[in-house]
């Protein structure tokens, strides 16, 4: 195997989890951490200039490239968030500096996993990736020893797990269908084989094999029922891997959606996955919006805004065409970006204020006034709001399926209008008022949060015409 | 011989599916790792016969890994965490044994009627085995859900694992890398489960789930 870019994304995470594994002091390794971040952002990047050519395991196009590229560069801002956070922990005493070696060193392997799910060209060795990552993310998130991470993280484990079993019975029924075609072996499960043969596949088996993919990899990707991991996982973990998950990990899994998507859209006699996932969809999002208005802390209260613009985005995706996947590719990026800045601010604020209760947060504007206002901007673009780019990608998601299916687009607009006044009667509540709570003075990093929303706000005006093309290639391979 | 080879993988992969219910209506812990242990052990005869009649000796190495692993280890560690946890005989269900096995008999006719009808061109053997292996994991789901203790949750998701394996290894020619991934995964899980046993131990002195969700409710 030669050395390139492909395998750079998946080489350097592994190399520096393995260092993280056995370096001491924090400061250190936080930074490693960051470089190692940014190098393999650098690779990822380089995939544009330089395209390797596809393996039989690893493969790059244009799909995977926008999604590797968002993922470390929120992976890399995250490490950046991650040092500053850690730092805290490490002096209120609530991690333990060999917690924190392994967080390092977690937070690598979590990396080196989400990475190979995306660029992975064999729909077995995109699952392990997927459960790699689950298990990482199960022992992220129970990190603080809480009784309250313990339960999030069991609650995780078993969710995640039934999941991700969900999935692989999905995978084995992939291969049944491909075997008779493409013949036994392991070229019935490379992902560039099956896309060319798929046409010819036993419709029935890639039905059933689609529920199978849809219910497994859709657990992990937060639709509702199947989000009872989500809020918890967010709530009680290190804010840094809320920002992960969100941002990240609920992407990975919908990207492993989206792939088996295409192969069943390439088949005519099978059923149209379009339906199913607007049905998801749509639940998610009426769901999460009403959750919304009944939640006391604030990591679990933009842990179900979450769940609700996942819901957005497998709808925009159900619904299919060059322009829906246009929208819901831009909304989740738009969506990756805000939500990881929102965490970014949420992690310093519960740090500051010793507590993530709404009721026991207020007047932040008034208190600290750069991290208040950054939560309002954040706030405001999460909520859809104009200038920023969340509101494009609504705007582009709703304009381009009302024709299609009037009702259904009817009742998101609803949803994402009754999110919209929770988020900011919470935000009311959390951001003006009259101060409470500890008035420490911030100890934050603040450019990773406001890079993020400068992002969102120029894309919100502005959309260079490269990205656009871009996107647009990857709408229409989506189908 | 291609007859009595497909009775015999019938068989085994019905015994799997009995195994199942067996572990279904256990009341004590210690009972319900005993039928474990055999649900692990008619696994691997299964895989070991498949690897028999496909000619694939690959597979005669998850089937090591499904006897070794976790026919023997994995419940008799688990035999000691719940001893030394002291509650080999508690068990709690959700709903009382003849309603799970009602719903049992009926996600079984489920995996049968969707299986056996999407599956109509594949060879017989391939078949029968994807339908039962969908009768193992469904099964597996339920115990997950009608068990409140932490342990028998385990054993729950351990079983729907092992439904896996069946239809990975049923399914004729399929690499390698799969079935040692599923047998690693389990590995992992393990470790990982065990961790979260002992700190669950150290905080809250019951494995009892309710217990959880009794403090997660007083935190809302």
């Amino acid at each position: 195997m030669t050395i390139d870019a492909l395998t750079g994304v998946l080489l350097i995470p592994a190399l520096t989890a393995g260092l993280l594994a056995v370096l001491p002091g924090y400061r250190l390794t936080s930074r490693l951490n960051m470089l190692a971040a940014f190098l393999t952002f650098l690779t990822a990047v380089s995939l544009f200039f330089f395209e390797p050519v596809s393996g039989r395991y690893l493969l790059v196009d244009d799909l995977n490239k926008v999604f590797i590229v968002l993922t470390t560069f929120v992976a890399f801002t995250t490490s950046g968030f991650s040092a500053s956070y850690i730092g805290h922990e490490i002096e209120t005493g609530r991690l333990k500096p060999n917690h924190v070696r392994f967080y390092h060193a977690m937070y690598q392997v979590l990396m080196f996993a989400m990475n190979l799910a995306l660029i992975a060209n064999n729909i077995g060795l995109m699952w392990v990736a997927i459960e790699l990552a689950t298990l990482t993310t199960v022992l992220m998130v129970g990190i603080y020893r809480t009784h309250e991470a313990l339960e999030a993280a069991w609650k995780y484990f078993i969710l995640g797990s039934v999941g991700i079993a969900l999935a692989l019975f999905g995978t084995i029924l992939i291969y049944m269908a491909a075997r008779p075609v493409i013949g036994e072996g392991p070229d019935a499960m490379v992902w560039t084989i099956l896309i060319t043969k798929a046409a010819n596949f036993d419709p029935d088996l890639l039905n059933v094999a689609f529920v199978f993919l849809l219910l497994g990899y859709g657990t992990k990707v937060g639709l509702a029922p199947l989000h009872a991991w989500l809020p918890d996982a967010h709530a009680e973990g290190p804010t840094p891997i809320s920002a992960v998950l969100s941002g990240l990990l609920l992407n990975v899994a919908l990207y492993a959606l989206l792939r088996f998507k295409m192969l069943l859209a390439l088949n005519p006699v099978a059923i149209a996955p379009g339906p199913l996932m607007v049905t998801m969809g749509l639940m998610s999002a009426v769901f999460a919006a009403f959750m919304l208005y009944s939640r006391r802390d604030i990591k679990r209260m933009f842990a179900y805004s979450s769940i609700e613009h996942m819901g957005i985005i497998v709808f925009a995706f159900g619904m299919g065409g060059p322009l829906a996947n246009f929208a819901g590719l831009l909304h989740m990026t738009m969506h990756s970006l805000t939500k990881s800045a929102i965490f970014f601010a949420v992690g310093h604020i519960a740090q500051i204020k010793g507590t993530q209760k709404i009721a026991d947060l207020g007047g932040l504007t008034i208190s600290h006034p750069v991290l208040g206002w950054g939560l309002v901007a954040g706030v405001v673009a999460i909520a859809g709001l104009p200038p920023m780019g969340i509101f494009m990608s609504e705007f582009l998601v709703v304009s381009s399926t009302f024709a299609r299916a009037p009702w259904l687009v009817l009742i998101l607009v609803i949803a994402i209008l009754v999110a919209l006044g929770g988020l900011f009667a919470k935000l009311n509540t959390i951001a003006f008022g009259e101060p409470r709570g500890s008035n420490a003075p911030a100890q934050a990093s603040y450019v990773p949060m406001f890079a993020h929303l400068a992002i969102v706000f120029a894309a919100g005006i502005y959309m260079p015409p490269a990205l656009v093309t871009g996107f647009q290639n990857v709408s229409r391979l989506l189908g | 011989m291609q007859g009595i080879g497909f009775d015999i993988a019938h068989m085994l992969a019905g015994s799997l599916v009995l195994m199942s219910f067996i572990q279904l209506y256990q009341q004590r812990l210690s009972a319900l790792l005993n039928v474990f242990a055999l649900h692990a052990l008619v696994l691997a005869l299964s895989v070991a016969w498949q690897a028999y009649v496909q000619n694939a000796p690959h597979l005669y190495i998850t089937a090591l890994i499904a006897l070794v692993f976790k026919a023997i280890v994995i419940p008799l560690a688990l035999r000691r965490i719940v001893i030394r946890l002291g509650i080999h005989r508690e068990i709690e269900n959700v709903f009382g044994v003849g309603l799970a096995m009602l719903l049992g008999i009926g996600l079984v006719a489920l995996s049968m009627v969707v299986m056996l009808r999407v599956t109509s061109g594949a060879d017989p053997l391939a078949r029968e085995d994807l339908a039962f292996a969908l009768s193992v994991v469904l099964l597996g789901l339920l115990m997950m859900v009608t068990r409140r203790n932490a342990v028998s949750q385990v054993v729950g998701f351990m079983s729907l694992e092992n439904g896996l394996v069946l239809a990975a290894t049923g399914a004729k020619g399929m690499p390698l890398v799969v079935e040692i991934s599923v047998a690693f995964s389990v590995l992992i899980a393990f470790i990982v489960i065990g961790i979260f046993l002992f700190r669950i131990r150290e905080r809250f002195d019951t494995v009892d789930m309710r217990a959880m969700d009794r403090f997660r409710e007083e935190q809302r």
